[in-house]
Formats: structure tokens, sequence, C-alpha cells
């Protein structure tokens, strides 16, 4: 029943999966997930917002609003052939949300502001698990709140672009290391916490219409890292003893994250009277990620350097769109994402390998102003052999390793309003 | 429009239900194998290895890295089945009988004026003897076991405890007071089992220093001394009898030989040579200066090798009373006496002196011994000074090992080292012969934790070695495994498990066990 309804889902809406490597999280719009997360190129609803805000101009109402929420479910499974070991991640739903809106100042000018969370990370194994000196559980989210101004520089040309606001914080569950227990046996833990990091960024891009039909744009949005200041570091089920590394209690941390770079490049391309297709190509600039650093504040604790070496990743998005009925717009989508995670750096933080994206979705214009966007997308993960390596016990790098095997399910709602 | 979103929602349902499935899953048992084996119900039955004991004490965390804990849990990928043990009551380890405690807590390294030092953790232990626990067990290791004990009736006899008739950790399990260890293992109708026993026919002897005896020739065990060497016939005959009595249900099973004693950091941590210049500082003169008048005395007599001298450039060994050279305190007595010594004083010297050397690179120091060396030995102080010698005059001869020989409890000499590993041989001998005729799968523990001594044996985290309390196979007491130490003979038993019944069963991860001495307070 399930496969079946499955193959209806792909047979109907032709599917595309979204989410994308690392921990960007690609559901900034109902619309553009439906067709694979394709938006660069496309002039539709206020969802150009985060994925062009060049293109915003060329809306033909005077304020349009999307707003919407996606319901992700990520799931990843690691066994060890050696060990017998084998672990699941918890079901846990995430959230993210988005709001774009933009008003028409004069024929020439919009302007609009987008509220995102384009990166993201949820992932909860079972406490100490086999990984568990990796990583027990982390929850990171990052609120991208964008004004934006839209500039017609004619009715081929117009460019946009404004200031980020990204707003933050990550909590991070880890075992001290593979076998260290306090006197009743339970695994020595520390959980780290930080809150309301802020930093600010910017994007720029243009949309370019040569012909009646096809448009293509350009969008780059600046790489923003979060400087954890003084975060709360908790050490707990720490043996009390001189000996021991480090003592039970709370102290301070800096760390830093990044939301890397990303550059968007595609077009569209109108056909047949009632088609659409979309192409976007990404190029997320990861290569910044090189280690997640946990500098403790306390002299004697010595600083925890986890070396990530991502590298510079690229998505392929593809969507279709077709107008089936005057009130019903169907849309389908895939996308293929490379991961940015390098062999032997393969975390169980991050378990991301390549992906494709299978996507679908529609809208139903409910009156003259207002219409339902709803999608739904499935990422499938090859099954890899994965390890990562640079985990270190005694001065000696300890490989953590095994099969994963992932999916991640995405439904999404949202509503578009024009006036 | 309202069957749209009906639909979009059951699509939506329909892939939350489509986990991520491997295309052979562990968890399904895909990939493993029980071989020729049945292992739905294992019964270890041994001793304190067995049971998990640990840091000179059972514990719960000890019992649940116990071998056969470890090992049950990875031979449910080969369709075994629930793996109970008589856990105790609480981490501290400790036994109390009636309230009173007979077993002290668990050791932990901690700080002691500045240094490492390991010492029983503080608390009130509550496993109380008299609860006897309801059964069965598939962990019938009982800590103290030597081999002819699985056979003895009523060895969890409460009454005999205090006798030395009975076991208190059996007390706390055995199915009624006249029951035998392999009585109780054998009701279980076990269909797979491990045996690892005969330890403490040579250990107890060891660690004791050798002040037990050798039983060679005396077929008799119920006349034996705690702290003696079982006799050769009398362990083979006792073991046959156990591995018959388990193979009356059990198709399969895996024998563990006796390690040598001399592979355990017990043995190997004091140095023969612990006393260094810096140790004995500016006594180290005034002591050579009062060896001197001795050593002229012991040329004399024709045994120059023990004169004691201290170097003053490297360390040097300490005094130990060795009862297999002649004792020459009567003719010393004389020697000194015509040396010029007053009569008590010469007749004090040749009683303290008159059996004893320094010790030298065939001795072996036990752990125990270096609480002591270098410390003042108050009873000998006291029957100095009961013989009317001033205090200060007697507390220089009342110093452990350098004054006052070391005794026979924390020296193995050469003739006591003998005699173990040729018990030692024997008792392999009869495990390897009873393993090949039976077709039972072997663990060559001696020769395993032979190479663990000898270099060590790599893991993903580095070396295991038998260096005290860092070295990952030996707990604090230096006798009994690590949970990593645990795990690592899991290991064996799985390889040796293959070898002999074909069966695939996936190893432990010997890095997720701690190795590191336990710590605390």
């Amino acid at each position: 029943m399930k496969r079946k309804l499955l193959s209806l889902t792909v047979f109907l809406f032709a599917v595309s999966l979204t989410y994308a490597g690392g921990y960007r999280i690609s559901t900034q719009g109902q619309r553009a997930l439906a067709m694979g997360h394709t938006g660069v190129a496309v002039v539709n609803s206020a969802e150009l917002a985060f994925f062009n805000p060049a293109g915003l101009v060329y809306l033909e109402n005077k304020l349009n609003i999307s707003a919407g929420v996606t319901a992700v479910n990520a799931n990843v499974k690691w066994q060890n052939t050696l060990t017998g070991q084998y672990s699941e991640t918890e079901k846990i739903w995430k959230t993210p949300f988005y709001f774009h809106a933009s008003y028409a100042v004069t024929d020439f000018l919009s302007v609009g502001v987008s509220v995102t969370t384009p990166y993201g990370s949820s992932v909860e194994w079972p406490t100490d698990w086999a990984g568990s000196h990796l990583v027990n559980d982390i929850e990171l989210t990052a609120f991208y709140i964008q004004p934006l101004i839209s500039l017609k520089l004619s009715e081929y040309f117009s460019i946009g672009g404004g200031p980020i606001y990204v707003t933050g914080g990550v909590n991070f569950n880890r075992n001290l290391n593979r076998n260290l227990t306090d006197e009743q046996g339970n695994r020595s833990n520390v959980e780290v916490d930080a809150s309301g990091v802020s930093n600010w960024g910017w994007s720029a891009s243009w949309m370019f219409n040569p012909t009646e039909n096809l448009r293509i744009g350009f969008n780059y949005r600046s790489e923003i890292i979060l400087d954890a200041e003084n975060g709360e570091a908790i050490f707990s089920n720490v043996p009390a003893s001189p000996l021991a590394p480090v003592e039970n209690g709370t102290v301070g941390f800096n760390a830093s994250l990044p939301m890397p770079a990303e550059l968007t490049i595609g077009l569209s391309y109108e056909f047949a009277d009632k088609w659409l297709f979309a192409f976007d190509y990404n190029r997320a600039y990861w290569g910044v990620y090189e280690d997640l650093t946990i500098d403790f504040i306390p002299e004697d604790i010595p600083t925890s350097k986890n070396p990530r070496n991502y590298k510079n990743a690229s998505t392929y998005r593809f969507g279709l769109q077709y107008e089936a009925l005057d009130k019903l717009t169907l849309r389908a989508g895939y996308y293929y994402d490379e991961s940015p995670v390098q062999p032997g750096y393969f975390a169980p933080e991050t378990p991301r390998n390549d992906s494709s994206g299978f996507t679908g979705g529609l809208s139903y214009q409910i009156t003259e102003k207002l219409a339902i966007d709803a999608s739904i997308a499935y990422l499938r993960f090859d099954e890899v052999d994965e390890s990562y390596d640079h985990y270190q016990e005694n001065g000696q790098e300890v490989p953590f390793g095994g099969t994963y095997k992932s999916n991640a399910i995405l439904a999404g709602l949202g509503v578009t309003f024009k006036l | 429009m309202k069957n749209y979103i009906k639909f979009v929602a059951i699509a939506a349902l329909g892939l939350v239900a489509c986990e991520p499935e491997f295309d052979k899953s562990v968890e399904d048992g895909d990939f493993y194998s029980s071989g020729e084996a049945n292992f739905a119900k294992y019964v270890a039955v041994g001793n304190s290895l067995t049971a998990g004991y640990a840091d000179g004490a059972l514990y719960r965390q000890g019992q649940k890295n116990s071998f056969p804990n470890l090992l049950a849990q990875q031979l449910e990928f080969v369709g075994g089945g629930e793996f109970d043990q008589p856990l105790t009551n609480d981490n501290l380890g400790g036994l109390t009988l009636n309230g009173q405690a007979i077993a002290s807590n668990r050791l932990t390294l901690s700080l002691v004026n500045g240094n490492p030092s390991p010492t029983p953790i503080e608390g009130q232990p509550t496993t109380e003897i008299t609860n006897t626990l309801t059964g069965p067990f598939n962990n019938m290791g009982v800590p103290g076991a030597k081999s002819f004990h699985l056979l003895a009736n009523g060895y969890g006899n409460l009454a005999g405890v205090s006798a030395g008739q009975a076991n208190p950790y059996f007390v706390r399990f055995r199915s009624s007071e006249n029951a035998s260890v392999i009585e109780d293992a054998v009701a279980q109708n076990p269909t797979f089992f491990s045996l690892w026993i005969g330890n403490n026919d040579v250990l107890s002897y060891a660690t004791s220093g050798g002040v037990g005896e050798n039983q060679l020739g005396n077929l008799d065990p119920t006349t034996y001394g705690s702290n003696d060497i079982t006799d050769p016939n009398v362990f083979a005959s006792v073991y046959a009898q156990e591995v018959d009595a388990l193979m009356a249900s059990a198709s399969a099973g895996v024998l563990l030989n006796i390690p040598n004693v001399t592979d355990t950091p017990f043995f190997t941590t004091v140095p023969f040579a612990p006393l260094t210049p810096a140790l004995l500082g500016d006594q180290l003169p005034v002591l050579n200066a009062t060896f001197a008048q001795l050593n002229q005395a012991f040329a004399f007599l024709g045994v120059p090798e023990r004169a004691i001298q201290f170097n003053s450039d490297g360390p040097s060994g300490v005094l130990v009373h060795d009862e297999s050279i002649p004792n020459i305190s009567a003719q010393l007595a004389q020697v000194l006496q015509a040396g010029g010594l007053d009569a008590a004083t010469a007749n004090l010297y040749a009683q303290q002196f008159g059996q004893v050397r320094q010790s030298n690179e065939n001795d072996l120091l036990v752990l125990t011994s270096s609480a002591v060396i270098g410390s003042l030995n108050e009873s000998h102080l006291s029957v100095l000074m009961g013989l009317g010698l001033p205090r200060e005059a007697a507390a220089q001869l009342a110093v452990n090992g350098v004054t006052y020989p070391l005794q026979d409890q924390y020296v193995l000499i050469p003739t006591e080292q003998e005699d173990i590993a040729n018990a030692t041989a024997a008792f392999n001998a009869t495990i390897a012969g009873i393993a090949s005729s039976k077709g039972l799968a072997l663990v060559d523990v001696n020769a395993i934790l032979n190479e663990v001594a000898d270099g060590g044996v790599s893991f993903d985290g580095g070396l295991i070695t038998s260096t005290f309390a860092t070295g990952g196979a030996f707990s604090l007491d230096g006798v009994h495994l690590t949970p990593r130490g645990n795990a690592f003979i899991a290991n064996q038993i799985i390889l040796s498990l293959k070898e002999t019944y074909g069966s695939d069963i996936p190893m432990l991860n010997v890095g997720d066990y701690n190795g590191g001495p336990a710590i605390g307070e």
C-alpha cells in the first residue's frame, strides 16, 4: 500500500526531492519546492524575495505575500557489520517556515521583506549510542531576516538585493569520549548551548528577460559566520576526581558556525501556453566550514577541535509547472544535491551523502486574491559506507564508521496573497 | 479541492512510513550465523574473571562488563537468549554479612598526598549476602572459586562462610544451601557454556607471595589451605567431571586456560630493585657502613652472595626473607660476636638476617609490597622494643625491605615461581587435552595475555598492555580485567567459536569499553 501510494504520487506529480547538503534546508517556498526548489528565474509570487529579489519588480500586483510552513522529517539509520551495532535517529518533525512580501512603490521600484530559515539541522540519536562521542543530538536554527529592494532598469533587466540579518542558536550534546563514566556508570557528557547569536550579511541579484518566454536569473547570498561568544557548556556525569579530565558544571565557550555563501543561476521557459520549465544551478561555498572548534573559556579545558573540511558543492534543480485548470496549477520537480561532506569526514551530526530529490505540488486559487500552495518532497540518499576519521583519543585518530542510509520527507502548505 | 488536500495528506503519511532500509540489515541478522553451535542458552561457569570482578570487588558496572555478559550481547545476533547475572546491589562493591562488612569496596584511583593511588571508594556497601537472589543465573562465576570448589556441595551455605567452608558470593545466588556451582549451572540445561576455572588454584598462592604450600602429590583437596597450589591430578579429575556435567545438555562450549601469573601487573609493577638513592637519602652511607660488618661475616661464612649493599648510583634490591636458602643464624651470631659485637646485638642481627638476601632480577615483588616498602614495620618495632631496644634503635631495624626483610607474602622467589609455572602448565595441558577430545573451542588466554604483557595488542585507540592502571587490560587490583580487557577476551572467544563451530558472530569494538583506571574520590 505504501509503495502504491508512493508510485501514485510519482505518477501524478512527477516528484522531486528537496533538502540540501550540509545543514542547508531548502524549504523557502512551496511553489518553488514543488518544482525542485527552483525559482531564481520564475516570476510567480513573493517567493522571489528569497530566490531572486530582482524579479519582484516584475510581479503584476501591487502587494504580494507568500507564507508557508513545511513539515520536515529526516531519518538516518546506521549500522556496523563488524560489531553488529546499529542505530537510527529519532523521528522528529521540524517545521521551517517562510514569509515573503513585496510592495510595488512605483512601476520600476518594489520593496520587500523575507523571513526564512535556510540553515538548520536537527539530528537526535539515541543517547549513548555507538557514535555518542561524536554527537548525541544537535539542533541548529538560523533565522534570515532580509529587507529588500528590486529595481527595474528596463523591461529586460532588473536588479535587487539587500542586507540580511541573521539570528540563530545551536544546541549540541555529545559524550566526552568513548567510555568515561561516573561512579554509577553514567556516560560523561557535555552539552553546548548558544542562542541569540546574530550577524549581518547581504544578497544581490539580477534578472534578464531576453524574450517574452525566457527569463534568466542570478542570485548571490553572502557567507555569514555566526560567532557564539560566551555560550554555555555543561559538563555532567564526570567522575568526581581531580584525575578526571574536567569537572562537572557549567563553563563558557566560544565557537563559530558558518552559513556559507550561495550562488544561484538559472532560467525559466514558458511553452505551449500552459507550461513552464525551470532550471536552477546552486553553488554553495561550504569550503568555509573547515572545523567546528569549541574553545572552552577556562584555560585548563582543552579546546575541542573537530575537523569538517567541507567542500564547495553544487545542486542541480529542475522544475515543471502546468496550469491544469483555471484555478489549479500542478508542479513537479527533481534535483540532484551534491554533499559537501568529503570521504573520511562523514560525521553523524550531519550525515549527508549525495541525494536525489523528488518533488511535487499544486496551487489552488481559492479567490482572486488568495491561493493555497501545497508541496511534498521525498529525498533519497544512496546507502553509503562512510566514516569520520578525525576523532582523537590520546592523540590518535579513531575512525567511527559504518553504513548509513537516510531519507527525508517534506510536506508543506502555504498561501499566496495578491492585491 | 478537498480531495486534493486529502490526497496530499495521505501521500505524505505514506511517505512518512517509508523509513530508510538497508539492503542487508544488521538488526535483521542478515550478516551472521551460529554455525554448528546452538547459542540459545548460554551458561558461564568460572571464578571472579567470569563474574566480572574488577578493582578488587564485585560491583554492578564490573558485572555488566563481564566477558560473559559482553559475549551474550553478541550471541543475540545468532540466536542467543537472555543472559541473567546475579547483580550486586550497588557500584561500591563490598559485601555485608548481617550488616557487617566482609569484603571491602572497589578501588578507584584517587590522589593521596598528590600521588594517584588505588583507594577503596567511600560508602557503605549494601550487598547483603543473606539476601539470597532468585535464579537461575546464566553467569555462574563465583569469585574465589577454585577448580574443585565448583563440585563442592554446600559451597553456598551461609553457615560455612565464617569457617571458610563456603563462599559468600555463591551464598547470594545458589539455588539451595546444599547446591554446588556445577549443579546449578547444569540444571539450566545450557546449549552452550564457557568454563574458565583453575586460576585461583595457582593465583591465591601467587598473590599471597607463596605463603601457602604446593600440594603436588596430595590428592585430597579437602585438606588444602586457601593459599595452596592444587595438585594437577586433582585439577584434571575435577575439570573433566565439570566439562562432562555441562555437556550433558550443551553441544558446544568454550574452555579458557590459565594465564601465567607473571603476565599480570600484580607481579610486574613493583621493580625487583625499588630502592633508589633518592629514597634512601642520607641514610644510604649509614646503612652501608652498618651492613659492612654483616657482609664480612657473610664472606667469612662462605655466603658472600648474601652481602647487602645499597647503590649510590642506581636502584637497589630490598631485603627479602628467602625460605629456600639455609638459615645461618646460629653461625652468624658466633661470627658477629667473634668480630666484637656484644652477644645481645649479635643474636639480634643473626635472627634478623640469618635467612636474608637482597632481591634480584629473579624475584617478583607483589603489587601490595609497594605500600610497605620503606615504611616502619610496627609489629617488628614492638618486638624489638620488647627485647629492650630503645625506640630509636628499634625503629632503625624495622624499616620494611631496608633493614627488616620483606616477609614471604610480598615476594615470589624463583622456587615459588617455578611451582606456579609448573602447575599452570599442567593445568593448561589438561584443558587443551579435554578441549581437543570433546571438540570444544579453546581460548589460549595464556598465550594471549603473554602477548599483551610483551609489547601489547593494538586496537583502534592504541595499545592494550599489561601496564598497571594505564595499560588498559587490567583493573586496579592488578589481576582482574577492565571492561576493555573483558571485551578483548570476549572477542577472543568469538574468534575461537568461528574456528571450532564456523560461527559468524560480530566482534565487540574494544575501544568502546573503558580501559582507563576507575577514578573517583
